[in-house]
């Protein structure tokens, strides 16, 4: 009797909310046997679920149960090219061929709880390398990579790791951002679900350089998914003495938590994600000081994104001027970009810097899947710009992309076709501001509540001149005179829409009207 | 899910288990509702007691988090994403329609306690949108058909 034929299924959430779990179960029944993956990062084509041939895997996607029949029979018979849905060896799948996948080379291909499999997919060189040398020279090779901080500021994090690991203090702690609440974004989510194995290493790395033996990580509660799966791959950790007492046995240690939120899009910013994390209102801080040298509980802290941790492994394992060889200028290494809203391709497209956003939206994304012309793109998250396409020849890297007033955030990237209202967008940039603020700084709290009230003046054409002067004074106000970038940068979107698309915030007359698809259209 | 009701096991016992840890006031919130379906009043001074904090941190920290309600929700509880990713997929247009169907506002719970429809900023689900959570049950390319199906679903007498 041969073996039973070996299907992986994605335990992604993405491919979970397409019914990945149900279809998972009618191939058990059938007498698979199923391995959970993460995804591969073709959301268009989820779920995605792959069958071992002859030594081989095969894709077919986007499956449902319907499928689940003749996918058994192509599986049992090992014939999988003739089966409508198959879509061939994924690794040699153009959307694959055009990536650099440094972080998410594991994702979807391994079981993500097992440990057998990190090790056997390159898992734990970085870790083992930190381990050999001196902890400073980690944090020089981190320095010396060019990475910067994935969560949205950029910030160097070689000298973020260097002020920490300087401080001095009884405590040090070492904190990731897995709050991810920029619509758009899902790379964190992913490679929690996908890799977490990943997270940990990086995370046990920066412990050992900054001199830490505590961690945590802060997700958000919105991710059910990736909770049971960090929690797991944190307890199969200590098992495998990759955390605890004695790392990987060179007598270091380092304990490592998971804390889930309760609902905060402002705990994503790291001041207040350390007052969350004490059990307090997730109210930003005042910096100075900053968290490096007061954190938390007053001690120094190294907060970074999921994905800055999940780079730190490649960066020792392969060494920092291989990174740093990646991407332009001070956008160095690779980028996990996220490509969502009306988008044919859309998933997760890692790559080093120095894409255009063309490239990015209409050659890799294949334009539009409604078919419609596209209009607009939000890049980076609610903080983002709304850019056109007559933009999009621009090189995506943190410096540019500054120049023409926009960011690479946590690399999503949101399109729109032309059914989009940029002045209503522009109004939900100030009703998320008025909704999530932590309503700690004037400008943020009650500046958000004012931006609302302008908007819907100027959407009825109430004193129309003299509002659109009273929304370019209040983004002044906000920008200058808020704590942090929620209210700093919540006028991002509102003037990049105006500049942009004039034509949408005009006198309600001269006002453009919307096509088919839009209420607006009468 | 059943009328939730002050369970056998008191809120005393519930929090104890947090006191202690590291941001533990959070992760006992989290586990009363767990228990109980909400937050009743009695929690804070329970709380308050328990951790050594004010009533009033208590409260402040309650009110703070969107994930905490003090008042029972519907026995089918509907997130529908409202966020930027998945008004370029339809979801403005969801929303209205699911609005319409169920004759419920965001944050609204029905008279009869079927249903509480509510907003979610971003469940990472952008790449198939628009999005939904269902009694914690993620769905993607949501659509109103889906909802409604599943809301009939869960609406069914258990076996």
């Amino acid at each position: 009797m041969t073996a039973a034929p070996v299907i992986y299924v994605p335990l992604d959430s993405v491919a979970v909310a397409l019914g990945a779990d149900e279809i998972a179960a009618a191939f058990v029944s059938r007498g698979a046997k199923v391995i959970r993956t993460g995804s591969r990062g073709l959301h268009w084509l989820e779920p995605l679920i792959e069958i071992e041939c002859n030594g081989a895997r095969h894709g077919f996607g986007p499956v449902d149960l319907n499928d689940v029949e003749s996918l058994w029979a192509a599986a049992v018979k090992s014939d999988p090219a003739s089966h409508r849905k198959s879509i061939g060896d994924i690794d040699n799948h153009p959307w694959m061929k055009r990536q650099t996948r440094l972080t998410f080379h594991r994702c979807g291909v391994v079981d993500p709880l097992s440990v057998e499999d990190y090790r056997a997919h390159r898992g734990l060189e970085g870790l083992k390398k930190a381990l050999k040398g001196p902890s400073a020279s980690v944090c020089d090779a981190i320095l010396a990579s060019g990475l910067r901080g994935r969560g949205g500021a950029g910030f160097p994090a070689g000298i973020k790791w260097k002020t920490v690991a300087s401080a001095a203090a009884d405590q040090k702690y070492v904190v990731c951002n897995a709050d991810e609440g920029d619509s758009g974004t899902f790379a964190d989510r992913m490679i929690m679900e996908g890799d977490p194995f990943l997270l940990i290493e990086g995370m046990t790395i920066a412990a050992i350089a900054v001199g830490a033996e505590k961690g945590y990580i802060y997700l958000r509660s919105e991710y059910p998914v990736a909770a049971e799966i960090l929690g797991k791959a944190i307890k199969a950790a200590y098992v495998a003495k990759i955390l605890g007492a004695d790392v990987l046995g060179s007598g270091k240690r380092f304990d490592l938590n998971l804390f889930i939120g309760a609902g905060a899009y402002i705990c994503g910013e790291e001041t207040s994600l350390l007052n969350s994390l004490e059990g307090k209102r997730g109210e930003v801080r005042a910096k100075p000081p900053i968290p490096a040298l007061q954190g938390l509980f007053g001690k120094p802290t190294l907060v970074q994104n999921v994905l800055t941790f999940c780079a730190v492994p490649a960066i020792l394992a392969q060494g920092a001027a291989n990174y740093a060889a990646l991407g332009v200028g001070k956008s160095t290494g690779s980028m996990p970009f996220q490509l969502s809203g009306d988008i044919k391709h859309s998933g997760l497209f890692e790559a080093p810097f120095g894409l255009t956003l063309r490239e990015l939206v209409e050659d890799i994304g294949g334009g539009a899947k409604s078919g419609r012309p596209i209009r607009a793109i939000q890049i980076g998250g609610p903080l983002g710009a709304y850019l056109p396409p007559s933009m999009f020849d621009t090189i995506i890297d943190y410096e540019a992309l500054l120049k023409i007033g926009a960011g690479v955030g946590h690399g999503g990237i949101v399109v729109f076709n032309d059914s989009v209202d940029l002045m209503e967008q522009a109004r939900y940039a100030f009703e998320f501001c008025a909704e999530e603020s932590c309503g700690k700084c004037t400008p943020c709290r009650v500046g958000a509540v004012r931006g609302v009230e302008v908007m819907d003046r100027l959407r009825d054409g109430v004193d129309h001149a003299k509002n659109i002067e009273v929304l370019n004074d209040l983004c002044e106000l906000m920008v200058d005179g808020s704590l942090c970038a929620m209210g700093g940068m919540t006028p991002i979107p509102v003037q990049s829409a105006i500049k942009h698309f004039p034509e949408d915030f005009a006198f309600p007359s001269k006002r453009r009207t919307f096509g088919l698809g839009s209420e607006k259209s009468s | 899910m059943p009328a939730p009701t002050l369970s056998q096991k008191s809120l005393g016992a519930i929090i104890a288990p947090f006191i202690g840890q590291t941001g533990g006031l959070i992760g006992a919130l989290h586990a009363v509702q767990r228990e109980l379906g909400y937050l009743p009043p009695e929690t804070e001074s329970v709380a308050a007691a328990e951790f050594n904090l004010t009533r009033a941190e208590v409260k402040g920290v309650i009110s703070f988090y969107s994930d905490f309600h003090r008042a029972p929700k519907g026995r089918t509880h509907i997130r529908l994403c409202a966020a930027e990713a998945c008004q370029a997929q339809g979801g403005r247009e969801l929303e209205r329609e699911i609005h319409r169907r169920f004759a419920l506002a965001p944050g609204e719970t029905s008279a009869s306690g079927d249903l509480t429809l509510e907003h979610v900023y971003c469940l990472g689900l952008c790449s198939a949108g628009p999005a939904a959570m269902i009694d914690g049950d993620l769905m993607a390319r949501a659509t109103p058909e889906k909802i409604a199906a599943a809301f009939d679903a869960r609406q069914r007498p258990r076996k």
